[in-house]
């Protein structure tokens, strides 16, 4: 647990890639198979699911310290992360034995684990004796290894890196062992590091390809008749494998979601073993051809079963546009192109003229079309020039389309998201003026500054709250807000303040929906600071009429 | 919470005669002097040289002896400074007012204000930590104790300043084995020369921005041994091997031009708000030592209780929720608006006609 903790802090202590993948290293060079493995499991992010309870970590904290629940939580307020609230507020280390030198494996599986089965006074007692055998740094790794959410700013791709480093082979196989489910065990770090191929399990599927997003102009990429044009959708990217007669659904995040996409599933199940398709899952209108809205499909998500009027307001399709395993044989090194072709051979077999076999279960009857099709692509004709693709691009809004994606016609299926031959080109988002009213400290690293905001926008001659944001301003800027926001205090309500309306700042949105939810009749997706529009008075800002306006 | 709600105990009245919080600061009708005003007044009485305590533009100082370096240094030439021995007392106008060492930055002291039996303590900025460049902070039994709350939340709780010391050694040394310019940032005022009387100097040279080392030569005038510094004007930027040195410099110096000379350089922070996470990576620095010339909040509990007053009047800090803490343990404490700022994450500035 101590180097664990060390290499925690080392992590933390840099910004400097070369720096966290050394320190990393280091670490792996020195653990033991069944300490690294929980090690790898706590930095991609996972965690122990349902192990104590956080109100329940808060009231012992709360116990120990000997403080009010309030003050408790004016100093979370001040901090913004729980796991430090807690480790900074209780009193010193106390015992003398020397609880950290346990190992990291022994701490989770003899320490952890076994608290879930504990009546919650057991539990205190368990965790209690923890925490004052730990020093403060020490407190605080364990709160995330309890809470979850390392983020300490070491990707996986970083992880994957640094153990490629260690091992010697490469980084790519690495990635695709880790995908999916997987036990944190030595087993399992061995078949990690094994050097020889190994077999991998069905339902393992293969790292995403990541597109990033094109800033410059697009002729920079060179002739467009190099590349393939897609449309972006605004939906859930999804990985569908079907194996030895099984059928896995994984999200881009890596959770399985079969069970969340029935339709999607019931078609899958009609695929020959040995095949990966890549695409994207989006609520569909079968009636105007397009995909219903995201807040739609919103409605399919996390659910772990999805109940038949669900199914029938919210039909899902996988729009496939690439193929990753073909006959059992991984076919990324093909290009794009090849890969397409044997899509189309593999998508037909799966069309209606086939029959849709029995038992498979489909919202709309048995003559509907199936769950996985082709995306409809982007323009009758072929589009060989970026003018033609620029005024393709502009209709996206019709299908409900976030722009274009540009894929290079060489290109292989890559691992991550490296720079060159997958491109989202996306249209412009929305953006409004609007005057910021209240504001609420930050949490993690902007604890002690006002830096979440909430905007209002002129209706009738008041201003109506609509938007929260909290990116998009650089630091200084921040600091000048907090400044504002200090000066400028009308009201406290717990932590959030209102201010004085002066400040006006352009937000942009991915999406604006009508809301009968929200007081304004509009809901935004992904708001964002674009900039600070220190030239506009708040009279200046955007009525809501004319946002309501764009959406017509 | 308004301060009127807050007090209005009969023992209040006794306090408010002998000191109120005016537009100018706090202010002593009886004896006609100020207490740190923030605008310029005919008598301030000062308990230490931060810009937010010793503002320009009062037509007299009156301040304890140990302060009258680097007060002098702060003020310039022109003030009209005085001073009195700490532990000495002064009758002005029929008011009593004795210095006490408030343990926070050499000189610093409490001002001790007593009329007809009744006595406040303004105590401006204190710690009870150690520190081998001043005083140690002395417990002043009194009736009511003004005392800031710059860390008054129980998540700060101070390491021994040797660990922090020793942290910044092996920061310096490790920098030194792979190349790199040791810069530590931090107040030109205390900060600096805390740090300077603490670090191992025999690890390699010691250079200073110039805010530091002006300040530095009061501290010497003073009697406090520091370590040879050179300032970093002194030398041919080019001809020098920064890469073994470490360099104090107040916190905006690193962002200009002004850093640039210094090459591959690993910074960090000395400061209480280095404790908690997200300020230190909001600050992108390389590391942040936890070193305040504050209390922390055990030692302002341990404090209040020492000098055993009826009344706390809080100011700058978190002191809406220090008073609530106190209310909550049964002490008479009220919010009292000042001017001060306590320790912020910017240098804080030269003293200025507010």
């Amino acid at each position: 647990m101590k180097d664990f903790c060390e290499l925690y802090w080392r992590l933390d202590s840099t910004t400097k890639t070369t720096e966290k993948v050394a320190a990393l290293k280091a670490y792996f060079d020195v653990a033991t198979p069944s300490n690294a493995i929980w090690a790898i499991h706590f930095l991609n992010g996972n965690r122990i699911k349902r192990l104590v309870n956080t109100r329940l970590l808060r009231e012992w904290a709360i116990a120990e310290a000997n403080v009010s629940a309030w003050l408790f939580e004016e100093c979370y307020d001040r901090v913004g992360d729980l796991a430090e609230t807690i480790s900074l507020i209780l009193p010193p280390k106390q015992t003398v034995k020397d609880v950290v030198e346990i190992s990291l494996k022994d701490i989770v599986e003899q320490h952890l684990i076994p608290v879930r089965e504990l009546e919650p006074e057991q539990q205190r007692e368990n965790v209690v004796q923890l925490w004052q055998g730990f020093d403060q740094r020490q407190r605080f790794v364990l709160g995330k290894l309890i809470m979850g959410g390392f983020r300490v700013g070491v990707s996986k791709r970083l992880v994957v890196r640094a153990l490629a480093t260690h091992v010697g082979i490469d980084a790519a196989t690495i990635t695709h062992r880790l995908m999916g489910q997987w036990e944190p065990t030595a087993e399992f770090y061995a078949e990690l590091v094994d050097p020889n191929e190994t077999e991998t399990a069905i339902s393992k599927p293969y790292p995403f390809f990541l597109a990033n997003p094109l800033k410059q102009e697009p002729e920079s990429l060179g002739d467009a008749e190099d590349w393939i044009a897609e449309w972006k959708w605004d939906g859930i990217r999804a990985q569908v494998i079907r194996r030895a007669g099984e059928t896995f659904i994984w999200s881009r995040g890596e959770d399985l979601v079969t069970d969340q996409f029935p339709e999607v599933a019931a078609a899958a199940s009609r695929l020959a073993d040995g095949t990966v398709l890549d695409g994207e899952i989006l609520g569909w209108d079968e009636s105007q051809d397009r995909p219903l809205e995201f807040s739609q499909l919103q409605r399919r998500l996390g659910r772990k079963k999805v109940g038949k009027k669900l199914l029938t307001e919210v039909p899902v399709v996988m729009l496939a546009f690439d193929l990753l395993e073909h006959q059992g044989s991984d076919i990324r090194d093909k290009t794009i192109v090849q890969r397409q072709e044997h899509l189309g051979e593999v998508i037909k077999l799966l069309q209606p003229a086939a029959k849709v076999s029995e038992g498979v279960f489909n919202a709309k009857g048995n003559d509907a079309p199936v769950a996985i099709r082709k995306p409809p692509s982007v323009s009758a004709k072929p589009v060989s020039s970026w003018a033609d693709l620029a005024a393709v691009r502009e209709t996206s809004k019709e299908l409900r389309a976030e722009g274009l994606m540009l894929k290079q016609r060489e290109s292989a299926y890559q691992v991550g998201r490296p720079v060159g031959d997958w491109w989202k080109w996306k249209v412009d988002p929305y953006t409004v003026d609007a005057v910021l009213i209240y504001a609420q400290r930050g949490h993690g690293r902007r604890a002690n500054l006002y830096s979440d905001y909430t905007f209002a926008v002129w209706k009738d001659g008041e201003l109506v709250t609509f938007a929260k944001a909290y990116s998009g301003l650089t630091d200084a800027e921040i600091r000048k807000v907090d400044k504002f926001v200090r000066k400028n205090t009308n009201e406290k309500f717990g932590p959030v303040r209102s201010v004085t309306p002066e400040l006006v700042f352009e937000l942009a949105f991915e999406n604006i929906q009508r809301s009968s939810r929200h007081k304004s009749g509009i809901a935004v997706r992904f708001p964002r600071i674009s900039r600070w529009r220190e030239d506009k008075k708040p009279a200046d800002a955007d009525k809501l009429d004319t946002i309501l306006a764009m959406l017509d | 919470m308004p301060a009127e709600q807050i007090c209005g105990l009969s023992s209040m009245g006794k306090a408010q005669d002998l000191l109120t919080v005016t537009p100018k600061g706090l202010f002593c009708k009886e004896g006609n002097f100020y207490v740190d005003p923030w605008k310029p007044v005919d008598h301030a009485v000062i308990t230490h040289a931060h810009a937010d305590h010793a503002r320009w533009g009062s037509k007299r100082y009156l301040a304890a002896d140990t302060s009258s370096q680097v007060l002098r240094i702060r003020m310039g030439d022109k003030a009209n400074l005085s001073f009195q021995p700490l532990g000495k007392s002064q009758t002005i106008n029929g008011v009593k007012v004795t210095f006490y060492p408030a343990g926070h930055i050499l000189g610093s002291a409490q001002v001790k204000i007593e009329k007809g039996g009744y006595s406040i303590v303004v105590s401006g900025d204190y710690k009870r930590n150690p520190d081998a460049t001043c005083l140690p902070f002395e417990p002043v039994r009194c009736n009511t104790f003004i005392t800031e709350s710059t860390f008054g939340l129980p998540i700060y709780r101070w390491p021994d300043p040797q660990t922090v010391f020793d942290g910044i050694n092996q920061w310096w040394q490790s920098n030194r084995e792979s190349g790199k310019t040791s810069m530590l940032l931090a107040y030109s005022l205390g900060k600096a020369q805390r740090l300077l009387s603490g670090i191992d100097s025999s690890i390699g040279p010691i250079y200073t921005h110039g805010a530091v080392e002006k300040l530095n030569a009061g501290y010497r005038d003073s009697g406090v041994a520091l370590p040879e510094t050179t300032f970093v004007g002194d030398v041919d930027a080019k001809e020098t091997d920064w890469s073994q040195s470490l360099v104090v410099a107040p916190p905006a110096a690193v962002g200009g031009s002004w850093a640039k000379r210094f090459g591959k350089m690993s910074v960090a922070m000395a400061s209480g708000w280095m404790q908690i996470r997200g300020t230190r990576r909001r600050r992108s620095m390389d590391r942040g030592f936890i070193l305040s010339d504050h209390v922390d909040w055990r030692d302002l509990m341990q404090t209040i209780k020492e000098t055993e007053a009826d009344d706390i009047w809080v100011t700058h800090g978190f002191s809406d929720i220090v008073v609530r803490h106190l209310q909550e343990q049964g002490l008479n404490a009220k919010v009292v608006e000042t001017e001060f700022t306590g320790e912020t994450l910017q240098e804080d500035a030269e003293p200025s006609q507010a």
